[in-house]
């Protein structure tokens, strides 16, 4: 559609429901993992239920202690974390954690994260049997665990195998998580799908740094960390856009949104949901600020169905 | 746990860097416990600088629905707290975290601050005096004019004995040492990370116990970001990290575990 094509529409009638790698998501707002906790820590702020997807925090196999803090640093219309992927394990989270998100109407995505090929495998193979699970997203590129992580992301060919793994593993919907810190985001794209996977989100932090000027000292407890916030915006709607344009799968956007008209850009761009992130720190109804944002601009706009907005910057 | 926009009756420069903000928040007001802390949103209007700042509850008058905060300058966001003005709004989420718990019985009670620590300390103080609870008050500053609220915390029925780096008020040197000076039986703390750690030795090494509280960097401050991470001791003496915006800022002394 062209921006000027807009006519009247029934604003109880928005169609606002998304499908991402069969998943049916009631409205294309999400919660990027990591920042999100459990969903449990924010209940008190927000309704659950008015969630698109709720993607959990990174699950690993075994606990995780997590990197000696600090953890986080304020940089520049952005933070820079290197928390390590601190979560209870795989066991505990389905024992203790999952169960409490049974009674809510919403699909639960598990990010997960290993240290060798096999450790996907096995994680998927392990959430595949939880009905409380909507699908998984893997996690092929987190900056702040020294084995693994970082370098399944990099190359292409690596992250073509762990999306193999997870996919011969489980009968759950795929999502891959691409790192940025990447030659070509779109060659890594382009494999994991021919690997099989049935989405992508992105992006995954840029990998920084911080020195305190005081000591002459890295900030961070881990020395290097993920950056995010609005001022990756821009390099995540770009890499959006060019993967939209590559690969036909469907993509999860995110990377520094605070406002719908954030959400909005990444939906222009090729993103079929978007995942609200370092916002919900600031405001913990961002999601929900999101949502009625994007209502709002589809309201002036004449845009009855969102799924009009996907891709539309590609004309 | 709320989202409230506040409006400021008042900011005033106590010294020049050191300021009391005082904000109508009747609901905060009636929530709040001592020790724990607001997540205030200093540049609402604008993405730099990010975060919110946490900021412990320094004073509650539940009567008059009013909340105040004691901060110092330090950075980019407490320099815009301090730049607004009475009558405008700020963006506050709280009460959060887990404060100070009452005292065990009717022994003696100690509370000891290094600095700026004496803003959460202040709240406690309140509450002890409100319930007939008369604290001996270990108030450390680098210099006497940083020495703040004692005639106030005397008013409050607690018994004053300032300690200073330079000499310039009471006894000259760290207030720890004067602290362990004299006997208690539950001590309550806050102030650098370096004057907690002296303070929990002094505990261990007494056998008494005591609570103090914690300060770290935080993202989301309500337990999901896992950013501001304190290493701490179970009961089985294993370790692990907790969350000082949900398990903390308050912890039992013997629990963290100093690097």
């Amino acid at each position: 559609m062209t921006p000027a094509a807009g006519g009247m529409v029934n604003e109880t009638k928005l169609k606002l429901a998304v499908h991402i790698g069969g998943i049916t998501m009631k409205n294309p707002v999400a919660t990027a993992s990591g920042t999100f906790g459990f969903g449990a820590e924010y209940a008190p702020y927000i309704d659950l239920n008015q969630l698109g997807a709720l993607v959990v925090k990174g699950i690993t196999l075994q606990p995780r202690a997590g990197n000696a803090p600090p953890r986080l640093v304020e940089t520049t219309a952005g933070i820079l974390n290197a928390i390590g992927l601190q979560n209870p394990g795989v066991e505990e989270f389905v024992d203790k954690l999952l169960p409490g998100l049974a009674g809510y109407d919403l699909p639960v995505i598990v990010n997960i994260a290993g240290d060798t090929v096999q450790d996907y495998g096995r994680l998927a193979a392990r959430l595949g049997q939880e009905k409380g699970v909507a699908g998984l997203e893997v996690n092929i590129s987190c900056p702040n665990v020294k084995k693994g992580g970082l370098q399944f992301g990099s190359g292409p060919d690596m992250a073509a195998e762990v999306t193999r793994a997870v996919k011969s593993a489980t009968d759950k919907p795929v999502i891959v998580k691409l790192s940025p810190n990447v030659t070509s985001i779109v060659a890594v794209a382009e494999k994991v799908a021919g690997a099989g996977a049935d989405a992508l989100s992105m992006i995954n932090t840029l990998l920084g740094m911080a020195i305190d000027i005081k000591t002459r000292l890295p900030i961070l407890g881990n020395v290097v960390g993920g950056l995010s916030g609005p001022a990756v915006r821009p390099v995540a709607v770009r890499a959006v856009w060019q993967v939209y344009q590559a690969v036909g799968l469907p993509i999860i956007g995110m990377g520094g949104i605070v406002t719908a008209a954030d959400a909005i850009e990444f939906i222009l761009a090729g993103a079929g949901a978007v995942a609200i992130g370092a916002a919900n720190f600031v405001n913990p109804r961002a999601t929900m600020d999101v949502l009625a944002g994007i209502k709002q601009y589809m309201i002036e706009n004449g845009v009855q169905d969102i799924n009009e907005l996907i891709g539309a910057a590609h004309s | 746990m709320l989202i409230t926009d506040a409006r400021i009756i008042k900011q005033e420069e106590i010294l020049p860097g050191f300021h009391r903000l005082t904000l109508a928040a009747g609901e905060v007001a009636a929530k709040a416990r001592p020790g724990q802390f607001l997540h205030v949103h200093c540049a609402a209007d604008r993405l730099d600088p990010f975060l919110r700042r946490p900021i412990s509850i320094h004073a509650v008058d539940r009567q008059r629905g009013e909340v105040a905060l004691f901060y110092r300058v330090v950075g980019r966001g407490t320099a815009l707290l301090a730049a607004k003005e009475k009558g405008d709004q700020l963006n506050i989420l709280g009460p959060l975290g887990r404060g100070f718990t009452m005292p065990p019985g009717k022994g003696k009670v100690a509370v000891v601050a290094g600095g700026i620590g004496i803003a959460p300390l202040y709240f406690l103080l309140q509450e002890l005096g409100a319930n007939k609870i008369s604290a001996d008050v270990f108030l450390g500053a680098a210099t006497g004019q940083q020495l703040f609220f004692g005639s106030e915390i005397t008013g409050l029925g607690h018994n004053v004995f300032p300690a200073t780096d330079d000499g310039t008020a009471g006894y000259q040197g760290n207030v720890v040492s004067l602290f362990a000076r004299g006997p208690s039986d539950f001590v309550y703390g806050c102030g650098p990370a370096a004057m907690l750690q002296s303070l929990c030795r002094v505990i261990e090494k007494h056998k008494i116990r005591g609570e103090i509280s914690l300060e770290e960097r935080m993202g989301c401050g309500v337990g999901a970001c896992l950013s501001c991470a304190c290493k701490t001791r179970g009961q089985e003496g294993n370790c692990r990290y907790s969350r000082v915006c949900v398990e903390g800022p308050v912890f039992p002394s013997g629990e963290v575990v100093w690097s």
